[in-house]
């Protein structure tokens, strides 16, 4: 049985909030990331590297212990996401509560990878979910995932949540913040 | 609330349909008073294909009656990335680029095979240092695949703080094994007729400290995980994979020599430099979950010795050659042939059926993880809940490595 709800938003407050608001609600909301680890394949294990002693995400403010994608913020696709495993992948994402973030770790959840002729993997992630930031590397080492991490906070410190999650919003040009500026290359395709 | 379970039935098996039938009504309330005492539900239940006990994504049906497992299905495939026939389109060279990738965790084994496969057929004779360092890597890969396991087996049954003291050894030998072939999972190192390039400078050194650094902290994860005596509560005497099963399903590795099956290829079949070594075979007679467990950290100090005693002998090899010079097309001639080697996680074998072109006709591939899981539908049956996590765990699979 299914029940239609409205597609939640963020709220009246994120629209009218005022700059400073603005600014203090995304700085809050980059340094608290629940990690959801969609780990499928050998990047799952760089991930795990990530999170302990020596790489150590923590300290970014990624914490890897939600208890599932209901209570993550940001999902980390790491591994190849096969034909079979992508309606749990797209199931899973749209579990996650907004405001949602995806990375998408390593050459096979970007593109395929080398399995970019094989007749079962899904030819990146990104044709399922939206990607927020993509990490090359087969597997990419722990420190890239740590400065993928790094490009997702400098974009969130630099989003308006109002314009994310407007229907046709008009495209403007990206605010910056003035000592993390956005690069041009995180952002998707629409410009949000 | 309507207690009218229906409960589908693995029919679909045996008749091509699936029924459904309905079990208990009420509970407990036509069967109060019979000998039977409560009646109970029965459940199917799935466990994954997304869940945070194991690295990758298998997926078993297990249906239930109250809290014991009665029938446990693995669901393989959601992982299948169709290797062997990309095998079939990449000439030998790229080849090493998938099999190293099929089971994540012991790449260079698995390099390995397709490398020895194309040199039986071409009647290649390696350089002995290359036979050497190859050994020697194979083996610190060995133990980077265990301590894996040695970290998350008890992360899965409830003990977080020994999986921090495997990657710090894991860290140590990765820097090693990435210095010498610029990858830290997958080294790419191998070459058919020999190794990518040479050595470099001072680097069995460091390898050796290396290795002495590992052996010398792996007490502190034996310490922390062995005397627990809730670990070996939860482990002891649970999940016994009988030496029958082990035969009947062709369950190899370290959880076949947990069960007394005394098979290694090392020293069974030896292949590499393993002919001139002195390889000790571990086994347990017990077959239960500590028993494999066991096997896996008794195997870590093997393999660091067997490591040991392969930089002795590179150091005082004489200067030579590490690889081949190939052609600029590698054809392998017509004909095949079967090379199988003892990966970390089991016998891996590599079938090449070459017509003498440039890509193999066929290159079937069997892995190790794909027989050992398959015995999870005799071993859980009978077992509670709790405890199909720590003999899920303790059967030491990657899933990349089930479904190819």
């Amino acid at each position: 049985m299914t029940v239609d709800l409205p597609h939640p938003t963020v709220g009246p407050l994120q629209r009218m909030a005022p700059e400073p608001m603005r600014l203090i609600l995304n700085w809050g909301r980059r340094y608290s990331l629940w990690v959801f680890n969609f780990g499928l394949a050998c990047c799952a294990i760089e991930f795990i590297a990530s999170s302990m002693s020596r790489h150590d995400f923590i300290r970014l403010g990624v914490i890897p212990f939600a208890p599932g994608p209901r209570q993550a913020d940001l999902m980390v696709v790491s591994g190849t996401v096969t034909d079979k495993m992508a309606p749990a992948v797209k199931r899973l994402y749209e579990q996650m509560p907004e405001p949602k973030y995806v990375i998408s770790f390593g050459a096979c959840s970007n593109s395929g990878g080398p399995y970019w002729d094989s007749y079962c993997v899904t030819k990146g992630v990104d044709q399922i979910v939206p990607v927020d930031v993509y990490v090359p590397g087969c597997p990419p080492r722990p420190e890239a995932l740590l400065q993928g991490i790094l490009r997702l906070q400098q974009k969130i410190a630099a989003e308006s949540l109002a314009d994310r999650y407007t229907p046709h919003a008009p495209v403007g040009p990206i605010e910056t913040v003035p000592v993390l500026s956005t690069p041009t290359d995180l952002l998707r395709p629409d410009g949000r | 609330m309507a207690s009218v379970l229906p409960r589908i039935l693995h029919a679909g098996r045996l008749a091509g349909v699936t029924t459904q039938r309905t079990v208990g009504v009420g509970a407990g309330a036509d069967l109060v008073g019979s000998a039977e005492g409560l009646a109970t539900q029965d459940m199917v239940l799935n466990i994954g294909p997304q869940h945070p006990s194991t690295h990758g994504v298998l997926r078993l049906r297990i249906t239930l009656d109250g809290e014991r497992i009665i029938d446990a299905e693995p669901v393989v495939g959601y992982m299948h990335r169709g290797a062997e026939k990309l095998f079939e389109v990449r000439d030998y060279r790229q080849i090493i680029v998938l099999a190293n990738r099929h089971d994540w965790l012991s790449a260079f084994a698995n390099e390995l095979g397709v490398v020895l496969a194309a040199e039986r057929m071409l009647g290649m004779e390696v350089p002995v240092r290359a036979v050497w360092a190859r050994t020697l890597l194979a083996e610190m890969n060995r133990v980077l695949n265990h301590l894996m396991f040695l970290g998350s087996y008890p992360l899965e049954v409830g003990a977080i703080t020994p999986v921090f003291y495997a990657f710090r050894e894991r860290e140590t030998i990765q820097a090693v094994m990435e210095e010498v072939s610029g990858g830290r999972m997958h080294y790419m190192f191998n070459r058919v007729g020999g190794l990518k390039e040479e050595l470099p400078a001072g680097w069995t050194g460091r390898a050796r400290t290396a290795i002495h650094d590992v052996r010398r902290r792996l007490p502190d994860i034996e310490n922390l995980i062995m005397g627990n005596e809730i670990f070996r509560a939860r482990t002891k005497g649970v999940g016994v994979l009988s030496q029958e099963l082990v035969h009947a399903y062709g369950v190899s590795g370290p959880i076949a020599r947990a069960s007394g099956v005394d098979l290694d290829l090392r020293r069974d079949e030896p292949y590499l430099a393993y002919g001139e070594l002195d390889v000790p075979v571990v086994t347990r007679a017990d077959g239960d979950c500590l028993a494999r467990f066991q096997c896996l950290m008794s195997q870590v100090k093997v393999s660091l010795d067997l490591a040991d005693q392969c930089l002795d002998r590179l150091t005082t090899l004489p200067p030579g050659p590490i690889n081949t010079r190939l052609p600029k097309v590698l054809k392998v001639p017509e004909g095949s042939t079967y090379a199988w080697t003892e990966n970390p996680l089991g016998l891996n074998g590599y079938y090449l059926v070459s017509r003498g072109e440039k890509t193999p006709w066929r290159l079937k591939l069997r892995s190790a993880s794909f027989n050992n899981i398959q015995v999870l539908s005799e071993l859980l049956p009978g077992t509670l809940v709790a405890d199909m996590v720590a003999i899920l765990g303790s059967m030491f699979f990657v899933v990349g490595d089930i479904d190819k």
